[in-house]
């Protein structure tokens, strides 16, 4: 099970989180303030496992992350995902919201983080992955995106 | 013109969008806080508005703000508001406002279900799709008991996309509603072979259909299997069968995790499993599969351990491809790879113990995770005979590390490895104390504590090290750096605290004790810490009762004087301290020291009576003993001594609270008379602290002495040693030499060993021949330095077992603990919501919604019955699950596709058809398993098999799972044997090749059937180069390799030697199926035998009946009837005379042949279900009366109807 998605800049500023268990919001920024510490202190070429925060999870836990240019994005997975799956999943993710986004780039997740949160919603359900196919997600995201403006034209 | 102005008001209340307030808050970087406060004002004003659109706008902006770690709770009913509306855009908007904000403490959140209901049946795919996320991410008990049936109804939506969050969602439902699981399961095992339902499917994964339903499945029996494995071993065989089926590598890494958690339970199904394994291993190029294969491989090698001689290849494999990993320049390999190489360490030191070198090179890797988990590794590769060596190395790290928090790291390490299992590995103890008195040279590091209570622990229990231990302790009193560093804020001063401690207990070893007393008395000490100077002054006295005693034994009145004077003249800096405990002790001492100089100038003895305060023994007590202490008779803890006082709350608390403070200060176990709850709190924290505290010292001396009159000590196994090594080291000493002298003794021992068993050898020379081991030395061999008696802890007499009960109640899995090989009782089906929703819209692409139940009546009848049976049934399932997965398990693994002869019998197509036995074997298996006849008949026919001589056939299902079209929710039950089945029919046979046929349609792909086609060489000629062609007509088409003409011949992708069968499977796109039709085809191929090869051919006509493009699919009794009311179905019927056979044996044959499914069985009255795969419902009612049978049919196309009621006479007149 994934416990929690965070993405953040490389000052922290949150970008979107995604928790799959209840936190109060409190803990919820003390959560990404204090993974983002542990990744940030990490070089670029060392390995992308860490073994979890105090906060979230325990023993069983570990961040998974990959940095991109200005951004981490962070997994935190139990011991029932592979850690190299994770990582590729990591991947399917962003590479699909580089093709939704159309070469993406930190403004675009500022701007629009409901649709990244879309987008994740294709990847990965109530923390459990449900798609890792890129072409299967793009497909379902752009039909709904299709259905959104047939509804927006209607508007007027 | 109006609607412009509607447009602009609109336009205007949009003022400010989520991309504005997004730029707004960038804006506003100084006074980001107001700002936002601001513009929650505004979308409260904008929350009021009538105008959903406006609504949603605001409810997308607060699930930014949420991001940002507000709180938004209070706008959760505006966030209800826009999930309910129309609009796909604006629903998915609240949806995801509520999936981010909601949770189980929502108390609106029950106002959600109708709208969440409706939204799940909503013909749109994607508002059904936005539903289902939402609440996966807040469904709570309610919700999931509320929904949990409509939920399971997607499961076989007709959309592949519904299907699978429908499928995942369900593991949430499970979790927070567990009486789901058990109802549901079936279908979720159900959606493990997605495309088709009769169980046959496992061919088809060759060809994924929808992988994401699959995987889906997969998934969540992985996860529920996590947790309870004991209750999915069962379907072990499935899961082997998609193992060597599949090639989605994340479906694949899930299964292979899932067995690694299976194997623990049933060490038969390793054994099963290393191979497959290991071929993945050897052929996968996915670093991901690899390494989960190989940490599945190290768990069976775990649960095998004992008793598998010939698994070392696979350990070896293991081992070397996990070095490749460790070796690769990627660090995630690296680590991944150290990771897995521990859990091999656990089982099979040895072979990992071999990559010293590597290990110990990753501990210079400038990746801190490498290193840690470096370490790790080291913490289980010691053993006697490394340990020294590896301290080194690590000792050489320490002093190199950079960075006090790796240091702290390595020097805990040290610690933990040298202490692990009562310092199992130490052989030296000497050596031990040097390294921890190098240690103590560390500045600034935070675990001066952890060495101290080594150096204690290691001289209470290890006695004889106890005169080595006080010169080393003496000459860190006296050496001046611990207390020159004290004064800065450094831990490692603690070690003082030991030393004082060591060197006053066991003074009698004291070489120089007067100097000793001197160090201890410097005017420097008082610079220590308040704790560490009580100890100071505790342990002075002792070693002044010591010294006393020694000289007075001596007969120098004045020596024993003098100290008293030192004493006189120094304590007094201690009374002086302005810690509390410090200056009691002292001013305590110095009384007492007063005293003794009076009666000393009496020239009184006294050094006797002195020495006596500190008689006694010390010995470590278990960290248990306390609660073993058995309660004695009579004695109820729970009786209250004193009534309490009723009066005020405050007078309860005080106590209490008084308590509690006193504890903080003292934290000694003390007999107390708290409550219960008290009590269970207390042990539960100590338990969690010990828990946490890998270094926790289990028997930590108490500061406080006790004194014994000591029946207990001497039955505490006591060793006395003699040492082999000098025990006087001037100086401190470097624990190198320690290892040298390690190295020279062992090898002293050696020899001694080498000439005793030569000596034993040629007495055995003259008796039998016994294997002698080789001469290698390991581990047991090496006998340590000393004599090492670690005194064991101790326990009260009569100590009770241990109580504890290890599983969490509040664990939320546990729920899940449950049996899914029970059948269902009604009692479990899942709640069905009434008199709601009925009017709902439906076509006839959607799958079944539910509606309320047709008439209870026959019901109630209905279930005695079915309960009866059941009660019978449950017996016979039980034991056949069991014996089936013994069966399953029993035999060797299957060698590869190896082909089991088809029965050469030519019987065939007809009921009484012998088994197949084509299928390979684990699908054999499986079909076994859910092969709802008794195990008996399979014995039987087994036996029938060996006796023809069939050498091969290990074993024969009846390939007749699919005799009874498994009733999944109100099954039919048998009551009578049926007799074996296969679906494959005869399609052309000659001299040479025989081929049979079974179509199976599947839900996947529309219009796409399956053709698996198995030829049996009957020749004695191999046959090679077959070639399947067939005319296409306009209506079915068959799908060829691409670039391959419509002319050319489709190749079988293997060769049959003489007396081989083997399957192979084409697929056909069907335009219209509401007719049947055949198609002609030819079978090419070359037989070549010892005379030559000659080209043959055999033509053939494929069939393709209506009942083909049937696809099992179990239905419930509300939807049957909602579909049947519904009207939009033609009806047709027929009947059939004379016929005798029973009704069960009857709807086991429309089941079988024509692929429906019982929905429910009324004494001798039956409806039926089934679906195209074109999505064509099909329902019958099936009536029997004396001597005939009426079959009435609904279905939404009348000529697929009477077409298949026509193919259904055909088989009914057979019986």
């Amino acid at each position: 099970m994934i416990q929690a998605i965070l993405v953040f800049n490389n000052h922290g500023k949150p970008r979107l989180v995604r928790f799959y268990q209840r936190f109060p919001e409190e803990i919820q920024q003390q959560i990404v303030r204090e993974t983002f510490h542990l990744v940030l202190k990490r070089d670029d070429n060392i390995c992308n496992f860490l073994e979890g925060g105090s906060l979230i999870g325990g023993s069983d836990y570990k961040l998974i992350y990959r940095h991109y240019a200005t951004l981490y994005f962070v997994f935190c997975v139990d011991s029932s995902e592979s850690e190299l799956g994770i990582l590729d999943l990591i991947q399917v993710f962003v590479e699909t919201l580089d093709k939704c986004f159309e070469n993406v780039c930190e403004l675009d997740l500022i701007f629009h983080m409901d649709k990244v949160h879309y987008i994740l919603q294709e990847v990965v359900m109530g923390g459990m992955v449900l798609e890792t196919n890129m072409n299967e997600i793009v497909a379902q995201i752009e039909a709904q995106n299709r259905l959104e403006k047939s509804e927006d034209q209607v508007l007027g | 013109m109006a609607l412009k102005m509607v447009k602009g008001s609109i336009d205007r209340m949009f003022d400010k969008n989520l991309q504005d307030l997004v730029r707004g808050i960038r804006n506003h970087k100084e006074d980001e806080a107001k700002y936002i406060s601001q513009c929650i004002d505004e979308i409260k004003q904008e929350l009021k508005q009538d105008n959903i659109a406006v609504k949603a706008n605001a409810v997308c902006k607060l699930t930014y703000l949420q991001m940002l770690g507000y709180d938004i709770s209070w706008a959760a009913f505006n966030i209800i508001e826009v999930m309910s509306a129309s609009k796909f855009t604006f629903k998915r908007i609240g949806y995801l406002a509520a999936s981010q904000s909601f949770h189980e403490g929502t108390d609106v959140i029950m106002l959600t279900t109708n709208q969440i209901r409706k939204d799940l049946s909503s013909p749109s795919q994607y508002d059904t799709g936005v539903a289902l996320t939402g609440l996966s991410c807040f469904v709570t008990p309610d919700l999931a008991r509320d929904l949990a049936n409509d939920i399971m109804t997607l499961m076989s939506h007709t959309k592949p996309y519904i299907r699978k969050k429908a499928v995942l969602i369900m593991y949430k439902v499970f979790l927070k509603y567990p009486e789901s699981l058990r109802p549901a399961f079936p279908r979720l095992k159900e959606k493990l072979e997605d495309p088709d339902p009769g169980g046959r499917t496992g061919m088809l994964m060759r060809t994924p259909r929808s992988p994401g339903v699959q995987s889906a499945a997969v998934n969540v029996i992985c996860e529920l299997a996590r947790r309870n494995p004991k209750n999915y071993l069962s379907l072990a065989p499935l899961f082997f069968k998609l193992m060597t089926s599949s090639t989605n590598n994340w479906v694949l890494i899930k299964i292979i995790k899932l067995f690694g958690a299976l194997t623990p339970l049933e060490p038969r199904l390793g054994k099963k499993l290393i191979e497959p394994l290991t071929n993945l291993i050897h052929s996968t190029s996915a670093m991901s599969l690899l390494y989960e294969c190989v940490n599945t491989v190290i768990a069976v090698l775990i649960s095998l351990s004992s008793g598998m001689p010939n698994h070392s290849a696979s350990i070896q494999l293991c081992v070397q491809k996990l070095r490749i990993l460790i070796e690769d320049s990627d660090q995630n390999l690296k680590y991944l790879g150290l990771l897995a190489m521990s859990k091999i360490l656990k089982t099979h030191p040895k072979s990992v113990q071999s990559h010293k070198d590597l290990i110990l090179q990753c501990l210079d890797d400038k990746d801190e995770s490498i290193r840690l988990r470096a370490l790790d590794l080291l913490y289980g590769m010691v053993s006697k005979k490394n340990l020294m060596e590896i301290v080194k190395k690590l000792m050489t790290h320490v002093d190199k590390a950079e960075g006090t928090t790796y240091r702290d790291e390595l020097l805990t390490k040290i610690i933990d490895i040298c202490s692990q299992s009562n310092y199992q590995y130490i052989t030296n103890f000497e050596w031990y104390i040097s390294i921890l008195v190098e240690l103590t040279r560390l500045e600034g590091t935070r675990h001066g504590h952890l060495i101290a209570a080594q150096m204690l622990d290691v001289a209470i229990r290890v006695k004889a090290i106890r005169k080595f231990a006080v010169s080393q302790m003496s000459a860190l009193l006296d050496s001046a750096h611990l207390l020159a560093s004290s004064t800065q804020r450094n831990g490692i001063c603690e070690v003082l605290y030991a030393a004082a401690w060591i060197c006053g207990e066991f003074s009698e070893h004291l070489q120089e004790p007067h100097h000793t007393l001197e160090a201890m008395l410097r005017p420097r000490v008082t610079t220590l810490p308040g704790h560490i100077q009580a100890v100071y002054v505790q342990n002075v006295v002792k070693l002044y009762a010591s010294i006393l005693q020694q000289k007075e034994q001596a007969g120098e009145a004045e020596g024993a004087q003098a100290v008293t004077q030192l004493m006189v003249d120094r304590l007094p800096q201690f009374v002086q301290s302005a810690d509390l405990e410090v200056q009691e002790r002292a001013s305590c001492i110095l009384q007492l020291v007063k005293h003794i100089q009076k009666l000393q100038a009496k020239d009184v003895p006294v050094a006797e009576e002195v020495s006596a305060l500190f008689a006694g023994e010390l010995n470590p007590v278990a960290p248990k003993a306390q609660k073993k202490v058995p309660v004695p008779e009579g004695l109820d803890l729970d009786a209250w001594i004193n009534e309490p006082l009723s009066d005020s709350e405050s007078e309860d608390e005080r106590p209490r609270a008084v308590f509690h403070e006193e504890e903080q200060r003292r934290p000694k176990h003390r007999p107390s008379e708290a409550d219960e709850e008290e009590l269970a709190r207390r042990r539960e924290a100590r338990k969690q602290e010990q828990a946490n505290n890998p270094f926790y010292i289990k028997s930590s001396p108490s500061p406080q002495k006790r004194y014994q009159d000591t029946p207990g000590v001497e039955h505490i196994p006591v060793v006395q040693i003699d040492l082999s090594v000098p025990l006087k080291v001037p100086g401190l000493p470097m624990s190198d030499q320690y290892v040298k002298l390690e190295e020279e003794r062992r090898h002293r021992q050696k020899l001694e060993k080498d000439k005793r068993r030569k000596k034993r050898k040629e007495k055995e020379k003259k008796g039998k021949r016994r294997h002698s081991s080789l001469p290698t030395e390991s581990d047991e061999d090496i006998a340590p330095a000393q004599q090492v008696d670690i005194v064991t802890e101790e326990m009260p007499e009569n100590a009770l077992p241990s109580d504890e009960d290890d599983k969490d109640p509040n664990d939320p899995y546990r729920a899940l603990d449950i049996d899914l090989d029970k059948p269902l009782a009604d009692s479990e089906k899942l709640p069905i919501q009434k008199h709601r929703n009925t009017e709902t819209s439906k076509s006839p692409e959607k799958d079944v919604p539910m509606v309320e139940k047709k008439s209870k009546k026959p019901k109630k009848k209905e279930k005695k019955h079915k309960e009866k049976e059941r009660d019978k049934e449950k017996r016979k399932e039980k034991e056949k699950k069991a014996e089936d997965l013994d069966f399953w398990l029993s035999t060797t693994p299957p060698p590869a596709p190896a082909p089991a002869p088809v029965p050469s019998t030519d019987e065939c197509e007809d009921a009484k058809t012998e088994a197949q036995g084509e299928e390979d074997d684990a699908e054999g298996q499986d079909q076994d398993k859910k092969s709802p006849k008794p195990k008996k008949k399979k014995h039987r026919k087994e036996k029938e098999e060996r006796t023809k001589g069939k050498k091969k056939s290990k074993k024969q299902p009846p390939g007749s799972e699919e005799a009874a079209g498994e009733p999944v929710q109100n099954g039919a039950p048998e009551e009578e044997q049926l007799p074996p089945e296969s679906s494959y029919s005869l399609l052309a046979e000659n001299s040479y090749v025989k081929m049979t046929c079974d179509i199976r349609g599947s839900l996947q792909e529309d219009s796409q059937v399956t053709v698996a086609i198995v030829l049996e060489n009957r020749s004695s000629s191999i046959l090679k180069g077959m070639e399947l062609s067939v005319l296409d007509s306009l209506n079915a088409r068959m799908a060829r390799p691409q670039g391959s003409s419509v002319h050319d011949g489709v190749p079988v992708p293997f060769q049959l030697p003489p007396g081989v069968s083997n399957e192979a499977q084409y697929v056909f796109t069907i335009q219209s199926i509401v007719m049947a039709q055949k198609l002609k085809g030819t079978l090419s191929f070359i037989a070549k035998n010892d005379e030559g090869a000659t080209h043959e051919k055999l033509d053939f006509r494929l069939h393709f009946s209506c009942s083909s493009y049937l696809i099992t699919t179990p239905c419930y009794s509300d939807a049957f009837a909602k579909l049947l009311e519904s009207g939009d179905l033609s009806m047709s019927s027929v009947k059939v005379d004379g016929i005798r056979m029973s009704f069960q044996n009857l709807l086991a044959k429309i089941c079988f042949h024509h692929h429906f499914s019982v929905v429910e069985r009324v004494d001798s009255c039956a409806s039926m279900y089934s679906r195209s795969i074109q999505g064509h419902h099909v329902c019958l009612l099936v009536k029997k009366g004396e001597n005939s049978v009426s079959v009435d049919g609904k279905c939404s196309d009348s000529t697929l109807l009477s077409n298949l009621l026509e193919e259904m006479k055909a088989t009914l007149a057979k019986c």
